[in-house]
């Protein structure tokens, strides 16, 4: 059957949205009414059809336009994607499981043969037939992380694993929530988390580093992480603040069921076999507040996630300025009934 | 789900005395599929199963980590030890199946450096014959300084000259060649890194020259093998569900519980998300904790457990599940 991908866009005149099978598949993250930061780290195993979960490397119908929006973002500033001299290697691992995580998801879509290092990778969806030899760059049009990422969603950092820690060494940066690989690069776990409030005194960085230094081949784990956007934009880094910073002051009482966006991150943590690095893709997922309060639960449970969000998150967030205006808008679909317990629509 | 690593289903295709004390073991998947692609320096864990006991014992791979149809490791027969190696020497035949854990590596190259400088003891040697391998397949700059007892125990020292020629510099003991460290140490361009395998006394000797001759620690490199031991069964009796269980060695008591019917809340598996913690309502024995969740105070107050990955030994558990 395959994916009917959408033409649409996250810049400009923003005709991004999700199809209603596609709000029901959403990676809703709260799973009680409150939200704090936690260790909040599980197996990344196979879930459900139906769910963002049922392929490890989830493709959906935003596909093609993310790829297109990615390719807009480095043609204006090619510092997006970098990679460190000795992070070659963890690129064509990169290149492996992407390639061969898609092609056992979506057959229909994409198809990789091999011949011994003789690879055939058919993209269907972007009209890519190549062949090349693994391992050999000269046989690719790019470096085998930036070959792979442009048709890939989601961002994608690759950490180097040494002295017990693990070293921003590498990525694939565009779809960012206002944090910058550039500014990252060469970073450890700790320096690039610097930022974050809360979550250093309550030890959730000491322990989710050692579990992810412990991260062994063939069993990755996720979390999901989750902020706002104002109009859907994919590209939020502080490179191009200057462009959508202003959008957050044009939310009025009218507009929020349009303009106003839950993100949601789906983070994976999977260990490299020929490098022995850590790949961390960050898959963003877009909702519109009008297509959220189509779950009952879910408009009922935001609505009280964020007016009792402390508000160390909701500065860190940048959430401020529009927030009340957000919780005005939601309060209409919370008629005080409880939520059942999980994620799941009722 | 359980913590640790996933399994290989694997058949041996082949035992091969190398020398006196060492033989090779071959092994492929049972089921015809490829293995897993590896990084040099990677062990896996071989389940053994020796009529009601079983063991499981780290062994690095040598073979080459482009090559996914089998999977090499050299075993040395030690008389004295727990038993591992001599279970393979003795038991282990051709057409045998077996479970090995995933590779995982603990020892892996830091691919920054300008150049390796690999220093092996004795059966020490078989993490470098990955690393040669990766190494030379991506024109890496590397020199390995090999100590054996005798020519006849020298095992690989022969494939490993024929492969890498000048890069590689045998010691015999028996004629007192002695490898020379400090000179070695002291002769490295700027951007060496160092790794060392072998007996931990040669271990600790190459560690503290290295220390005194001023090489920082991120570019000094041992092997040290923290693979998943079996642990000894023990008996719990859960309070509040009124049920007694037993937690077999190749079990987590968090799995104990699970297969008992009773639903602990969980996410990692690995002991640092909290979800699983669970109060003591009595004991009379020792925890062995394994979390990295319960603080210092916490582990010794024996009135907390992370059932995902921690254990008891003695006489009576009481938990309040
Ligand atoms: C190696 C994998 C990881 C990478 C590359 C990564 C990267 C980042 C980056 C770049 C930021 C933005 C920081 C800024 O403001 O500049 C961030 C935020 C954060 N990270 Fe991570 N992270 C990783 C793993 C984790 C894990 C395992 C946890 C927790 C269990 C975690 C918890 C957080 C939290 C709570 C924030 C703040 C997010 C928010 O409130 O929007 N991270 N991370
Ligand atoms: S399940 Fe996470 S600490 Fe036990």
């Amino acid at each position: 059957m395959g994916i009917n991908f959408r033409q649409e866009t996250f810049r400009d005149d923003f005709t991004f949205r999700n199809s209603p099978e596609f709000i029901r598949r959403f990676p809703f993250p709260f799973h009680e009414d409150a939200y704090m930061y936690a260790v909040n780290i599980e197996p990344h195993v196979q879930g459900p059809k139906g769910t963002v979960f049922e392929n490890l490397i989830d493709v959906d119908e935003h596909y093609v336009a993310e790829m297109q929006d990615r390719a807009k973002v480095l043609a204006e500033d090619p510092l997006r994607c970098q990679s460190l001299p000795h992070m070659t290697l963890a690129g064509w691992d990169l290149l492996e499981l992407l390639m061969t995580e898609q092609a056992k998801g979506y057959p229909e879509h994409f198809t990789l043969t091999r011949d011994g290092d003789r690879w055939r990778w058919i993209n269907r969806p972007l009209g890519i037939d190549d062949t090349f030899t693994f391992g050999d760059l000269s046989t690719l049009p790019y470096g085998p992380m930036e070959y792979i990422t442009r048709q890939s969603q989601g961002d994608f950092c690759i950490l180097d694993q040494r002295d017990g820690n693990l070293w921003m060494d590498a990525g694939m940066v565009t779809t960012q929530a206002d944090w910058s690989l550039d500014f990252d690069i060469g970073m450890n776990f700790f320096e690039w988390h610097a930022p974050v409030p809360l979550a250093h005194e309550k030890g959730i960085f000491t322990r989710a580093l050692k579990f992810l230094t412990n991260i062994q081949q063939g069993k990755p784990a996720r979390r999901l992480n989750w902020t706002m956007t104002i109009n859907p934009r994919l590209d939020t880094s502080p490179e191009n603040y200057h462009k959508w910073g202003p959008d957050r002051t044009t939310v009025t009482p009218d507009n929020v069921g349009d303009k106003v966006h839950l993100r949601v991150e789906l983070q994976s943590f999977w260990r490299l076999p020929r490098s022995n690095a850590l790949v961390f893709p960050i898959r963003c997922y877009l909702i519109k507040m009008e297509e959220l309060v189509t779950v009952p639960k879910w408009a009922r449970r935001f609505h009280r996630v964020l007016r009792d969000l402390p508000n160390e998150l909701v500065e860190y967030k940048g959430l401020t300025r529009y927030r009340p205006a957000v919780i005005d808008w939601l309060s209409k679909y919370d008629d005080g009934t409880p939520t059942s317990p999980g994620f799941t629509p009722d | 789900m359980s913590a640790g690593t996933t399994k290989l289903n694997v058949t041996v295709t082949d035992v091969v005395a190398v020398n006196e004390l060492v033989k090779r073991f071959h092994f492929e998947r049972t089921d015809g599929g490829d293995l897993p692609t590896f990084s040099g320096g990677a062990h896996v864990v071989v389940e053994m199963r020796d009529g009601d006991k079983s063991r499981l014992n780290p062994y690095s791979l040598m073979s080459s980590p482009h090559n996914t149809r089998d999977y090499t490791i050299s075993v040395r027969r030690d008389d004295s030890g727990r038993g591992g190696s001599l279970f393979m020497h003795n038991h282990v035949k051709r057409g045998m199946e077996m479970v090995i854990s995933y590779p995982v590596n603990l020892f892996s190259l830091d691919l920054r450096a300008r150049k390796h400088l690999l220093v092996a003891g004795g059966i020490g040697i078989t993490p470098f014959m990955a690393q040669t391998a990766q190494l030379a397949g991506e024109g890496g700059n590397f020199e390995l300084h090999y100590t054996c007892r005798t020519p006849a125990l020298g095992t690989y020292a022969d494939v490993l000259h024929d492969r890498y020629g000048k890069r590689v510099n045998i010691y015999y003991d028996d004629t007192n060649e002695r490898l020379p460290l400090e000179r070695l140490l002291a002769s490295q361009p700027l951007g060496t890194h160092l790794y060392v395998c072998g007996p931990a006394g040669m271990i600790r000797w190459v560690r503290e020259t290295a220390a005194a001759h001023g090489w920082p620690d991120e570019t000094v490199h041992y092997e040290h093998f923290a693979a998943p031991q079996p642990g000894l069964p023990f008996d719990v009796t859960l309070a509040l569900s009124k049920l007694q269980i037993s937690v077999g060695e190749e079990q987590s008591l968090l799995e104990a519980m699970e297969a008992a019917g009773i639903d602990p809340p969980y996410l990692c598996r690995g002991g640092v998300c909290g979800q699983c913690e669970t109060n003591v309502v009595s004991y009379d024995g020792t925890f062995k904790h394994n979390d990295h969740w319960l603080t210092e105070a916490e582990h010794c107050s024996g009135k907390k457990i992370m059932p995902c990955v921690s254990r008891f030994e003695g006489k009576s558990l009481v938990l309040e599940r």
